[in-house]
């Protein structure tokens, strides 16, 4: 029983540090790129857009799906890793 | 044949499949009626939620607020994606793990409190009532534009519709019915966005369209820049809001899409937690085909309202020359014209071409009445036509026309010149996401009354019979208050929206948040967390959208839909002060916490 507290233990750590990196991405992506730093981002040209416009209308969406795809992927193989999985 | 019969077709023949569908996979045991007796693919369960969530609004009136607004509106775009990765990541695999049927019952059993869980219905029941009378009307005024029938009379038959597979088919048949919905509404929006595309710029993805090269040497958006500011707008790309007031909106949509019930009990239906990720990411793709279309075919539309209206050499077009769209969305009121300097020809720039509330036209005479039209060039009559005043510093011209948003996508087809099948599959489109949303938050409505209310409440010994037939007449009620709403909506939609959004951000979110990541997080703490949020939100929106506050007097600068992210921010400091006050939970419910932080036996947790 011990033994599989701490692994849990050390499955959540994981999971919480993952979260968290995915979670910089997303608000870096959108809150960053696509408001506050929007400005300073329109001064570049990226394909025709405006970098900052294009982060807050395109961007930021596609970086979402790219994320959420990640972190399906990534976790059920952590899953497997602490043979915590269905 | 006939456009209108083509309509019939399409919408008919679409009604039949979704009942068809909810007759095939009826619900049988409240399970299935709950939570689609929790056997749902990923893949469909991806499908299904985007359906449930992209409503009428997204369908038909995203594009347009987008294509007038400008950078303005990208808090929509961030707002109703990013609630997704917040879904996926923090919500969706910990809820499947819990494995209950509703976002009450999360609350209520997490926090060991009744009242927790009465606080919790009377949230879910406001924000999905608020919701559904928009999904009505939006049936309503599809069955208008398209089909010629009164908004009411198109109301009565959406509730019908819903009605029939909602209560038979329970989750299971919705979750069915909201798969081929999403077929439907996908081709609809999609077909006549890569037509416009490939006509505008040669490119065939709007993705890419949007950032292509016009044929004078200009990028799309560089020219459309250049024609608003010139037409005395703002700057498409760049926006008018402050950087602090952009933050807050966009982050109270974010919050409140995690937050919303409809939404989150969609993962209780998938058979495992790795299948609740995996529908997540799913869901969010078929979100994103639709949304990242949109600033294409928003910016598009506006290039190509500007061109038509003020003509090539921007002096203005002459009326009769106005191409046939034009005058039939005028019939229907969508878009009028008053001309201010008599020239005969249709200006359009900054400013309002007609006064009063929103500054809609107001005809005189109904549309089909030859009496009623204007004596010079047989245009509908407005009696409310502005001063017609201009800064011709600011603009070449003063603004004489009225542009109904919706107008960006509902006559896009014809803008395109496309067959006349595509404009009828847009109204089978426009009603599936008009319907499928409202099944599902019809559901939940239910769910909150049998099971919440009634089973885990007031009557914990009926039977699982009786609870089914109580869910069933509890979404027979829910339809008719919905329909009833949708036919008499309230005054201020917009401002009601704001707080459905608002109040599930600063209800919901922190207090399912804490409940899985924050174990010595206790009933005192939710609860109180819980009503600071929501009145502190209820109580800013309704000041300053009802009460008559005046924007300067904006906390920090933040407009009432953006509040709901401070209503969170707020609800987290009291619900942790007050739980380090209070003693700890009890020991089993520390348990539950542990528990549904690893997936395996997720199954077990239903019997």
């Amino acid at each position: 029983m011990n033994q599989n507290t701490d692994m849990a233990q050390r499955y959540w750590r994981r999971n919480l540090q993952i979260i968290f990196s995915y979670l910089v991405i997303w608000f870096v992506v959108s809150f960053g790129c696509g408001i506050l730093f929007v400005d300073e981002l329109n001064q570049f040209n990226l394909f025709g857009f405006k970098l900052g416009y294009w982060f807050a209308n395109q961007g930021s969406i596609l970086v979402f799906s790219i994320l959420t795809i990640g972190y399906a992927v990534r976790m059920n193989r952590l899953d497997n890793e602490f043979d915590v999985h269905e | 044949m006939s456009l209108e019969q083509l309509t019939y077709i399409f919408v008919v023949g679409s009604f039949f499949i979704y009942i068809a569908i909810a007759f095939w996979s009826r619900a049988s045991s409240t399970r299935e009626f709950y939570v689609a007796g929790g056997g749902v693919t990923p893949l469909a369960n991806g499908m299904a939620t985007a359906a449930d969530w992209m409503s009428a609004a997204s369908f038909i009136s995203l594009a347009g607020i987008i294509s007038f607004a400008g950078y303005d509106a990208s808090g929509y775009i961030m707002g109703w994606t990013g609630g997704y990765v917040l879904l996926a990541l923090l919500l969706a695999p910990y809820l499947r793990k819990f494995g209950k049927f509703t976002v009450p019952d999360f609350v209520g059993d997490r926090y060991y409190s009744n009242v927790a869980r009465i606080v919790a219905v009377i949230c879910v029941m406001f924000i999905s009532f608020t919701y559904i009378s928009g999904q009505m009307r939006g049936t309503g005024i599809v069955f208008s534009r398209f089909l010629q029938v009164e908004i009411d009379t198109g109301i009565m038959i959406g509730m019908a519709v819903v009605f029939v597979y909602a209560v038979l088919g329970g989750m299971k048949g919705i979750t069915y019915t909201q798969v081929a919905q999403y077929c439907v509404m996908i081709f609809a929006f999609t077909v006549p966005a890569l037509f416009l595309t490939f006509s505008m710029t040669g490119h065939l993805l709007p993705q890419t369209g949007l950032g292509a090269t016009l044929d004078n040497g200009l990028p799309v958006l560089d020219h459309l820049d250049g024609l608003v500011t010139e037409l005395g707008f703002a700057s498409f790309t760049q926006g008018s809001k402050s950087s602090i007031d952009m933050f807050f909106i966009t982050a109270a949509l974010m919050f409140g899409t995690a937050g919303l019930p409809h939404v989150i009990v969609r993962f209780f239906t998938v058979p495992r937690v790795r299948d609740a990720r995996i529908s997540a990411a799913w869901a969010l793709v078929f979100i994103a085909v639709l949304y990242s279309s949109i600033p294409a075919v928003a910016a598009f539309g506006r290039i190509n309202l500007i061109e038509t209206v003020n003509g090539a050499d921007n002096k203005g077009t002459p009326y009769e020359q106005m191409p046939q769209w034009f005058k039939k969305w005028e019939n229907a009121g969508l878009i009028a014209w008053y001309d201010h300097n008599a020239d005969g020809r249709t200006q359009y720039a900054a400013g309002d071409a007609f006064t009063g509330r929103q500054h809609k036209p107001i005809y005189w005479g109904a549309s089909d009445d030859k009496v009623a039209r204007n004596f010079y060039f047989n245009q509908r009559h407005v009696i409310n036509p502005s001063s017609g005043e201009f800064d011709p510093q600011i603009q070449p011209f003063a603004n004489e026309i009225y542009v109904d948003p919706d107008i960006m996508v509902l006559a896009n087809p014809e803008i395109a010149e496309l067959p006349d099948w595509v404009i009828a599959l847009i109204a089978a489109g426009a009603m599936a996401a008009a319907l499928s949303t409202a099944a599902g938050l019809l559901l939940v409505i239910a769910t909150s009354v049998s099971h919440d209310l009634l089973k885990k409440t007031i009557r914990p010994n009926i039977t699982d019979r009786q609870e089914l037939l109580a869910a069933r007449a509890a979404a027979m009620v829910a339809v008719l208050v919905a329909g009833y709403l949708g036919m008499n909506p309230p005054d201020y939609v917009a401002a009601v929206v704001a707080l459905a959004f608002g109040l599930a951000c600063a209800s919901f979110f922190p207090a399912i948040i804490m409940g899985i990541f924050y174990q010595r997080m206790n009933k005192y703490g939710a609860i109180s967390g819980m009503l600071v949020g929501l009145l502190s939100t209820i109580g800013y929106i309704v000041y300053f959208k009802f009460m008559g506050g005046e924007p300067e007097d904006w906390l920090l600068g933040i407009s009432p839909e953006g509040f709901g992210a401070l209503g969170m921010v707020l609800n987290f400091i009291v619900a942790y002060l007050v739980a380090h006050l209070t003693p700890e939970p009890p020991k089993h419910i520390q348990q539950i916490v542990q528990d549904i932080r690893v997936p395996r036996n997720s199954g077990s947790a239903y019997y």
